[in-house]
């Protein structure tokens, strides 16, 4: 290697990472492919979050495609998406159901009552077992399940307007119309 | 309204910083002294104004003003005082405001401190830094502003994040930024030599103090660090290999390697190319660090909420601020002498093995942390890298280290004769065989020979740091030498450099039988029952619950006893902060020099009884301790009278010959 281009070097090498980071920048680390896609949805049988007294289960649910989103009130990401979870609410392009997850219950309620509420119904998942069936490992998480139960995708984070434009919105419009 | 002014300090800095990147680098090219005299009181403005906008976002959590974005996400009424202040670095918005608060407070900081540099040369480095400072603050105006109102206004904030609830944490970030941004000093040291295309030995003695400075401040703040996630994290570990632990270790290693090199470009005149190249690599590795926190393209447990504008954003500067460096360097370096001419054995041959160490260990965590990156982008699937790589690596590396680390106090500059040096080191090798293979044998069995290695590399390094002191002081008599010593003749870096590799000893000696001989059990304890464990006998008395300023918790008691002889006792709580109801560990640790007893406690089971986790930590503390002796030797080494004087004397005389430092340090 001639003498001058020895200290172009360090440069290629930074040019070579600066490639791999913008790379990285387009994949989401958080994406690990979920074993439940393309799977009947597990069963569960869970407390109503409203309404103590009444149960709400996977069969109440099934027949249209809808979202089912895990949320707590100790998640600050939750928060976040809140937004973006009423403004697809009043879309009315989907039916948004909500696991909360490891909660308490006076805390979640007065979440929705302070912070307005956009889901249908919220099952209430004191001590998270249906979240282990979900396979969740951390709120939120958002599922996008067909008419026949079956989940289609899973996006781990909060929601986004952009991801529910590109990948959510897009999605449901392909399910409602596809006869499978 | 104190918000807006906020907002308005952190543009009126940024404006300060364009005027400072600018004109004081044009007057410095142009010969304009009048534009380069513009350096420092531009320095001083944008400090005063990122000071202002500090203080509005400090005031913002203090009284509460949830109309304020970021203060009703991370603040909340009931936080006490020093977490209310914290809170203002506890997320990604406000921890950008420290960063560019403390880069102007090190701009400050050479501004005031370096008057006896060339005017020209001060005027291109507080540049480069108002460079660094534009990138810092147009990132937070234009994508992260911490001002940023919100309405409806929130009754109540989101609180801090509870794992950030606690004094170690409350001061670690401002020590580690203290210390990544120290490296943009000598970040820009190295590109304002660059630009003037004169790496002399004033260059690097300049930088040094700075750079040495920067690194005690990461030396803190890595310690800091792991001491906080030992005991707050619930689970004993002191280090995880996380990407953000990572991204603060890399520039440590760095920038080891810099005060290294910088130790014989002073002295020496050699390795200028490789010292520059340190330079730019120490504060690039910062920069990085940066990126992979803020940008998400890694997962981490220290996260700040991912964006990719936010990632997009911070990749275009490093490609501004490094690419650009380094297309400095290549049009630069070759034109550059090479000086000090040495031989296969002597100080800087070993200087050189040593660095080259540092940068390869430095390249693998590069790798062991971007590797689920490097996967993911060329499709090969999703990995994770986790403790035995990083592991198996540093037990390769560091014998080796430590071995040049011994031998280098003892070589001569220039050359070494081989045999005078064997005969040197004869007693200390026998020493540390003989005391590695007498820690080996007693505990024959799993993890002993690492054990006698941990002994042997540790004692071959406290001798040899001995015999370096025998040497120094062998014209001085008596009880007195040291003091005299250093009465005659100060020698702080000296005595700093045998202090902080002897902190490299004594972390060693407990990395190992910590990692070899912990104990741990997971136990179900009734009140009242009683346990042993590694000789020390736990009996539980039950949980009450207790009321804190925001939070609630559950508090065990347990009576530690070791023959009998009570030992402590110990009360682990499970806190659940009110507003995020995230439950949290509080250990109960007693510390001891020789061993840390460690409860953490679990779930509550049926029957007032509960899961808990004991733990028996030899040596753990000396982890800690080394830090803080590498720290405080790198502080004796920062504040030696040699720089002041070397200094004075070098604008008395600009040209100083090479070498003449000598004459106070090292076994001339």
């Amino acid at each position: 290697m001639s003498r001058k281009l020895r200290y172009l070097v360090p440069l290629a090498v930074f040019l070579l990472l600066a490639g791999l980071l913008f790379r990285g920048l387009s994949l989401d680390p958080k994406l690990v492919p979920s074993p439940l896609i393309g799977k009947p949805m597990p069963a569960f049988t869970l407390p109503r979050l409203q309404d103590p007294d009444a149960t709400i289960s996977d069969a109440d649910l099934r027949g249209e495609v809808f979202l089912l989103n895990i949320w707590a009130t100790w998640c600050t990401a939750c928060r976040a998406e809140h937004d973006v979870l009423l403004q697809l609410a009043r879309t009315g392009k989907v039916k948004l159901y909500g696991l909360n997850y490891q909660d308490q219950r006076p805390d979640a309620q007065r979440w929705l009552r302070q912070l307005g509420n956009p889901y249908v119904a919220n099952a209430f998942d004191a001590d998270g077992r249906t979240g282990i069936d979900w396979g969740v490992y951390g709120a939120p998480e958002t599922f996008v399940i067909d008419r026949d139960g079956i989940i289609r995708h899973k996006h781990i984070g909060p929601l986004t307007v952009e991801v529910v434009n590109r990948d959510i919105l897009p999605l449901i419009e392909t399910l409602k119309s596809g006869r499978s | 309204m104190i918000p807006e002014l906020g907002h308005f300090a952190l543009i009126l800095a940024l404006a300060m910083a364009l005027v400072l990147a600018i004109m004081p680098m044009i007057g410095s090219l142009s010969n304009t002294p009048s534009w380069v005299a513009l350096a420092r009181p531009l320095a001083w403005g944008q400090f005063t104004f990122l000071l202002i906008a500090f203080a509005c976002l400090v005031n913002a959590f203090l009284v509460n003003d949830f109309s304020v974005t970021y203060v009703a996400q991370h603040g909340n009424t009931r936080l006490p005082n020093i977490y209310k202040i914290s809170a203002v670095w506890g997320a990604h918005e406000g921890s950008l405001l420290l960063w560019a608060f403390i880069l102007s407070g090190w701009t400050l900081a050479v501004a005031l401190f370096a008057r006896q540099l060339p005017d020209v040369m001060i005027g291109r480095v507080l540049a480069v830094m108002g460079m660094i400072s534009i990138g810092f603050l147009s990132f937070m105006l234009f994508t992260s502003n911490p001002f940023a109102r919100t309405f409806p206004v929130p009754l109540e904030g989101g609180d801090l994040n509870p794992l950030l609830q606690d004094f170690g944490l409350a001061i670690h970030p401002p020590m580690l930024y203290m210390g990544y941004v120290g490296l943009s000093v000598a970040f820009s040291f190295a590109i304002a030599a660059l630009v003037g295309g004169k790496l002399d030995i004033s260059w690097a003695r300049w930088s040094r103090p700075w750079t040495t400075v920067a690194w005690v401040f990461l030396t803190i703040g890595i310690t800091l660090g792991s001491w906080w996630a030992y005991y707050e994290l619930g689970w004993g570990g002191w280090w995880f290999w996380d990407p953000v632990e990572n991204a603060s270790f890399m520039p440590w290693l760095a920038a080891t390697a810099l005060i290294h090199s910088l130790a014989v470009t002073e002295k020496r005149g050699a390795f200028k190319r490789w010292t520059v190249l340190l330079s730019l690599l120490a504060f690039s590795l910062s920069l990085l660090g940066t990126f992979l926190v803020r940008s998400g393209v890694l997962t981490s447990v220290h996260s700040f909420a991912a964006d990719p504008a936010r990632g997009l954003f911070i990749l275009i500067f490093l490609c501004i601020v490094i690419g650009g460096s380094l297309v400095l360097y290549a049009w630069r370096a070759p034109n550059v002498t090479s000086g000090g001419e040495f031989s296969a054995l002597s100080r800087e041959s070993l200087l050189l093995g040593n660095n080259l160490l540092l940068i390869m260990i430095t390249a693998f965590i590069l790798l062991g942390t971007l590797a689920p990156l490097i996967y993911d982008a060329f499709g090969w699937g999703k990995i994770s890298v986790g403790f035995p790589w990083f592991n198996t690596m540093f037990v390769i590396f560091t014998p080796f280290l430590v071995l040049l680390m011994g031998l280098g106090p003892l070589t001569r500059w220039k050359q070494q004769d081989a045999a005078d040096l064997v005969r040197q080191f004869r007693i200390a090798l026998l020493a540390s065989l003989g005391a590695g293979l007498l820690a080996a044998l007693p505990l024959l069995h799993e993890g002993s020979v690492y054990a006698g290695l941990a002994v042997m590399l540790s004692v071959w390094l406290t001798t040899t740091l001995l015999l370096s002191l025998r040497k120094r002081l062998r014209h001085r008599q008596g009880f007195g030498a040291f003091l005299k010593d250093i009465r005659a003749r100060g020698g702080g870096s000296y005595y700093g450099m045998l202090l902080a590799h002897f902190g490299v000893a004594v972390f060693t000696i407990g990395v190992t039988f910590v990692t070899l001989f912990d104990v741990e059990k997971d136990v179900r304890m009734a009140p009242g029952e009683t346990l042993e464990l590694a000789g020390y006998t736990f009996r539980f008395d039950g949980v009450e619950k207790i009321q804190g300023p925001n939070y609630r918790a559950d508090r065990g008691t347990l009576h530690v006893s070791r023959h009998g002889q009570d030992v402590a006792v110990l009360k682990p709580e499970k806190r659940t902060y009110l507003v995020q109801t995230r439950p949290m560990t509080e250990a109960g640790i007693d510390a001891g020099f020789f061993r840390d007893i460690y409860v953490s406690l679990g779930e509550a089971l049926d029957a007032g009884s509960w899961s808990l986790r004991l733990y028996y930590k030899p040596l753990v503390r000396w982890i800690w301790l080394g830090g803080i002796l590498i720290a405080i030797g790198g502080l004796l080494a920062a504040f030696d009278r040699r720089y002041r004087l070397a200094v004075r004397r070098d604008v008395a005389a600009t040209a100083a010959p090479p070498g003449d430092a000598l004459a106070t340090e090292g076994p001339a």
